[in-house]
């Protein structure tokens, strides 16, 4: 690769991204304790009855997982914001839109995959079925991408501003909706017999168009809420 | 310049259209009291009782203009939006910045009454059906909009991001829409079309459509009399803003 090229720079920047999170690898595990803490305040709540819990699980996981995710959106440009560097990317002569496609996907491998592996896990602590595991594993690979496009465009536009936490979830959990009741969906079909391809379908469509236009959107999100 | 052109900058510049929506504002709010007050009583005394709900069925008169709006109020947002991203035109943003209250309130309106029409007819208050599913994420996605808008300090820069966000938010106009066509669940079907014959009476479907006439009118009447507002905040500082201040200090004063 020559160095100053549109792949070098794409390479340096989430070669930087992950060294950041390496650094800081205990701030890592904190999704998967939230998410763990709030599928185990379930059983708590409504009390331990597996057949009940069984029934619910996959939304339960789903919803943990959702929220988890909604708590680390805010990481996403934080740091860069405080230190200057992610005017640097906005300035810089490459594609913001590729960057921050970069910086998408290196923020989705360090806090949602994380969280799809120990979703198995989580579905033990409910009794989750046996035959919804897996379908459970794939509408999280599919829809926890989708997630992370979402939410990147609504935290860069509340991006310079100070304690945005409320106002994010206000802004991304109207737009997870769809992605819940497919996910979700998917899994209760499989929970009841029923044909589960059709959801999981809609979770790829969806994927393949936010994999296109969210960066996009992200992009000029950005460039507003810099201006 | 053409004349067209000049006529839009014209309209556009905000002394002007401070002014023109200062003349149309009490038309609005006059014809769209005056009609819908005709409408209710075409549609609570003229209207024939249905043979199967009886009297109840008469909210529709409120509940399905008030939905209507709220689909129009967004898609009006929407295409402001559209227009202050990328022609960078300060109306376009003050116009879809003062829609979005109006809006949020008729979604909310139509989520009461099909409450209150849900509790005698379905025997609940609330189901997760498709439409009122959706009809309640749309009043969330209103209510982000103004949350956004009023958490930035720089009025442009926070209509701007407000502006991409209600275009964000466009995708959920068809799923309200087609909700009932999609998923087969409790909330009927459409009803009254646009193109071919509508499935409802005529002596119960003029009033409907005259209070949809009324609630377009109430809708333009306060959003002018907001985008004033607006206008009147946004040129704080200049001289048009000035002069106005002045004249109506000296008529308060006299």
């Amino acid at each position: 690769m020559k160095p100053g090229s549109l792949p070098a720079a794409c390479a340096a920047l989430m070669r930087r991204d992950l060294t950041l999170v390496w650094r800081r690898r205990g701030d890592a595990l904190n999704p998967i304790l939230f998410a763990l803490i709030v599928v185990a305040l379930f059983p708590l709540g409504v009390g331990p009855e597996p057949e009940q819990l069984r029934r619910m699980s996959a939304g339960v996981i789903f919803v943990a997982i959702l929220l988890a995710g909604l708590l680390a959106l805010d990481t996403l440009f934080r740091s860069d914001y405080e230190d200057g560097s992610l005017e640097q990317l906005v300035l810089s002569r490459h594609p913001l839109s590729l960057l921050l496609g970069c910086r998408i996907a290196v923020h989705w491998l360090t806090t949602a995959l994380p969280l799809i592996i120990v979703a198995p896990l989580l579905g033990e602590l409910l009794h989750l079925a046996d035959a919804v595991r897996w379908v459970m594993v794939c509408a999280l690979l599919l829809s926890t991408p989708l997630l992370s496009l979402l939410g990147a465009v609504c935290v860069a536009l509340t991006v310079g501003m100070h304690r945005s936490g409320m106002l994010l979830a206000l802004l991304v959990l109207p737009l997870y909706v769809p992605v819940l009741i497919f996910g979700a969906g998917a899994c209760n079909a499989a929970q009841m017999g029923l044909p589960y391809a059709a959801p999981l379908l809609w979770l790829g469509a969806a994927l393949v168009m936010a994999l296109v236009v969210a960066p996009l959107a992200c992009a000029a999100a950005l460039r507003i809420s810099l201006s | 310049m053409n004349a067209l052109t000049l006529w839009f900058h014209k309209t556009g510049s905000p002394p002007t259209f401070y002014r023109i929506a200062g003349a149309l504002a009490p038309w609005c709010f006059g014809l769209g009291l005056l009609l819908g007050l005709a409408a209710l009583y075409g549609g609570l005394l003229l209207a024939p009782r249905d043979y199967q709900q009886g009297d109840a069925y008469r909210i529709i008169f409120i509940h399905v203009p008030c939905a209507w709006m709220s689909l129009f109020a967004y898609f009006f947002m929407a295409a402001n939006a559209f227009i202050a991203l990328v022609w960078r035109i300060k109306l376009s943003e003050i116009l879809a910045m003062a829609s979005a209250p109006i809006g949020a309130a008729f979604t909310f309106i139509t989520l009461v009454t099909g409450s209150l029409w849900g509790k005698p007819m379905w025997g609940t208050w609330w189901t997760w059906d498709a439409r009122l599913t959706s009809e309640l994420v749309l009043l969330f996605i209103y209510l982000g909009i103004l949350g956004l808008y009023n958490a930035i300090e720089d009025r442009r820069q926070a209509a701007r991001a407000a502006a991409f966000l209600a275009l964000v938010g466009v995708v959920n106009l068809p799923i309200v829409h087609f909700s009932v066509n999609w998923w087969n669940t409790l909330h009927q079907g459409q009803t009254v079309r646009l193109m071919g014959p509508s499935k409802m009476d005529g002596a119960m479907l003029w009033p409907l459509l005259l209070m949809a006439l009324a609630t377009h009118l109430w809708f333009f009447g306060s959003l002018l009399a907001r985008t004033r507002v607006g206008l009147l905040e946004l040129d704080g500082g200049k001289e048009w803003v000035r002069s106005i201040a002045l004249a109506e200090g000296a008529r308060g004063n006299g």
